[in-house]
């Protein structure tokens, strides 16, 4: 990526976050050029949340610096508040308002002329589709109209940045579409980072992605490598009977290709295996062979979809062991 | 300061568009309302024995009902006011959006002192409720207006004072029921505090004594303004909404 240091819309660099003696995240840097779309995967208690907190100067880092449009947020806290839309987790709404009167209190509190407030309030309405609820009480809404309002509360100051905790979290497929769509056409105007723990959201959605785990970045790259980088590897179910199970076990092991293989359960005389393949390997055919090779009755073979989980564990594990060498 | 007033304004907004307001207001009116009865009730029987006894001293309503009533009114204040101020920081720290006021470009002062005068305000609300007992004094006797409403004055600072340390308290807790009752505990801390300076003599009781509110109100009820009890009331009011601010901030290297 040929980006000017200052093309930079976000800046996050060595950034560390301790709690007592848990360390929430653990020395990230990354960056997210102007216009672009960055998805923050990672799963639950990774340390999503604690950097988007840092970078709303909600809370400040243990070490390490973070900067929004070229302002620190330890240093001028107010510039950068002043650029940065947030949606925090759950939506920072008022039960007893009423929609309009929410988004024209914060949109005064992000210092909104008063002459511009109305115009803004219904152009934020009607663009994250809460125009028709806006004389409705707040607690009275649903979970995906209180999503699209608090989403409405983030851009109505027209952020430079906008940072959004986990968007599309308990909405119905219809309204993650919408929101999903809502988000895209965001982008360009603003600088958009959104954290989640659902894989093809990232690829829909982003441009980027951050991939954390534990507090530490594993991966940081574009969609589209990430996506082929994932998909090269591949893992395989086998279910075979007629040996002990570390026999089949050792012998699947040395097999070419083979990355892991992972005993699933034990059936009488079958036993399961997870057989992971080196990326871009295949290694059904071999698997097949070698079976019957030794003598053993194959019952199963079947190709099984890595699910997050395993990403995370093979790209923290693949770290660990990049780190050792 | 814009932005201390937005925030004033929703506050007051969600005071009022909940039953809080109006459900401390019909209380207040009730307790203040049998206090009245009750003080002119006073009032009246002493009349008739003075009339019957055939003896006519001037009857000072100001120092036989509007007095008394000012420094009941200071204790009732006591416990509405831990209330008033449960809610300000712990309704936001449970619903999550204390996340939306301190990432907005607001100073956390403006945030405090916008919550701090909108429960003064609600506090003011219930004083005028009282004020309608009242105007049947003037409706029925000429009782002095002016020590009248220093004794106003007065009931306004000592909630001032009081609701910052409320405020303070809210800060510390997501529960509303612990802010509530921790900051009744200390608002009766300050009342009974005078309590000591009637046996005892020592540094330690004078220091009490001196911290108690209802010693510092007493002279606003007799209409005297002095500048020793401005400056206790300021005090609190400046030590409160600091503590509330130091907290506010220690939330963000916490949370």
């Amino acid at each position: 990526m040929a980006h000017d240091k200052d093309d930079y819309m976000i800046k996050v660099d060595a950034l560390t976050k301790r709690y007592d003696k848990t360390v929430a995240v653990n020395d990230i840097s990354f960056e997210v050029p102007k216009g672009q779309i960055v998805g923050f995967l990672g799963p639950n208690g990774a340390g999503k949340t604690t950097t988007m907190r840092i970078l709303t100067c909600f809370m400040p880092p243990t070490e390490g610096s973070a900067s929004v449009a070229g302002f620190d947020v330890l240093q001028s806290p107010m510039e950068v508040k002043k650029r940065i839309g947030y949606l925090p987790e759950n939506p920072p709404v008022y039960p007893e308002m009423e929609v309009e009167e929410y988004l024209s209190f914060v949109g005064r509190l992000k210092g909104i002329s008063s002459a511009d407030l109305p115009a803004r309030v219904s152009e934020v309405a009607e663009r994250c589709a809460v125009a028709d609820v806006r004389k409705k009480l707040i607690s009275k809404l649903s979970k995906g109209y209180r999503q699209r309002v608090g989403l409405a509360q983030a851009i109505i100051h027209n952020p430079d940045v906008l940072i959004l905790d986990e968007p599309t979290a308990g909405l119905d497929p219809k309204q993650i579409h919408e929101t999903r769509d809502l988000i895209r056409s965001l982008a360009g105007v603003h600088t958009i980072i959104l954290s989640t723990h659902i894989l093809p959201e990232v690829e829909q959605t982003c441009d980027h992605v951050v991939i954390i785990s534990r507090g530490k970045v594993v991966a940081k790259d574009s969609v589209q490598n990430l996506t082929s980088r994932l998909r090269g590897q591949e893992a395989v179910a086998v279910e075979v009977a007629g040996g002990t199970a570390a026999a089949i076990q050792q012998r699947l092991e040395q097999l070419a290709g083979v990355a892991r293989v992972v005993p699933r359960e034990n059936r009488h005389e079958a036993h399961t295996f997870e057989v992971e393949s080196l990326p871009g390997q295949n290694v059904r055919a071999a698997l097949a062979k070698t079976v019957v090779e030794a003598g053993w009755d194959l019952h199963e073979l079947r190709p099984v979809a890595l699910s997050l989980e395993e990403v995370f564990l093979e790209l923290t594990a693949s770290e660990q062991k990049e780190g050792v060498q | 300061m814009r932005s201390a007033f937005t925030i004033c304004r929703k506050e007051l907004k969600s005071y009022f568009s909940s039953p809080i307001a109006y459900l401390l207001m019909a209380m207040y009116a009730v307790i203040f309302g049998f206090f009245f009865w009750n003080a002119v009730g006073y009032f009246v029987n002493i009349s008739f024995q003075a009339a019957m006894s055939g003896r006519s001293f001037p009857m000072d309503v100001n120092e036989m009902i509007i007095r008394p009533l000012l420094m009941n009114t200071s204790v009732i204040g006591l416990f509405l006011i831990p209330m008033i101020s449960m809610r300000l920081f712990a309704e936001e720290k449970r619903s999550g959006t204390i996340e939306l006021l301190l990432t907005s470009p607001v100073s956390d002062m403006a945030i405090i002192l916008g919550k701090w005068m909108a429960a003064v305000t609600l506090y003011a609300c219930l004083l005028g409720i009282s004020m309608l007992d009242v105007a049947f004094l003037f409706a029925y006797g000429n009782p002095d207006w002016k020590p009248m409403l220093i004794g106003y004055l007065g009931l306004l600072l000592q909630a001032g004072g009081l609701l910052a340390i409320g405020a303070f308290i809210s800060t510390t807790t997501k529960n509303q029921i612990i802010a509530g009752g921790v900051t009744f505990g200390v608002c009766l801390l300050l009342w009974v505090f005078e309590w000591v300076a009637g046996y005892e003599t020592t540094a330690w009781a004078t220091v009490m004594a001196y911290m108690s509110v209802v010693r510092h109100y007493e002279p606003f009820s007799k209409g005297v303004i002095d500048t020793k009890d401005v400056v206790y009331f300021a005090s609190v009011i400046f030590f409160g909404l600091f503590l509330t601010a130091r907290s506010l901030e220690s939330l963000r290297w916490r949370a």
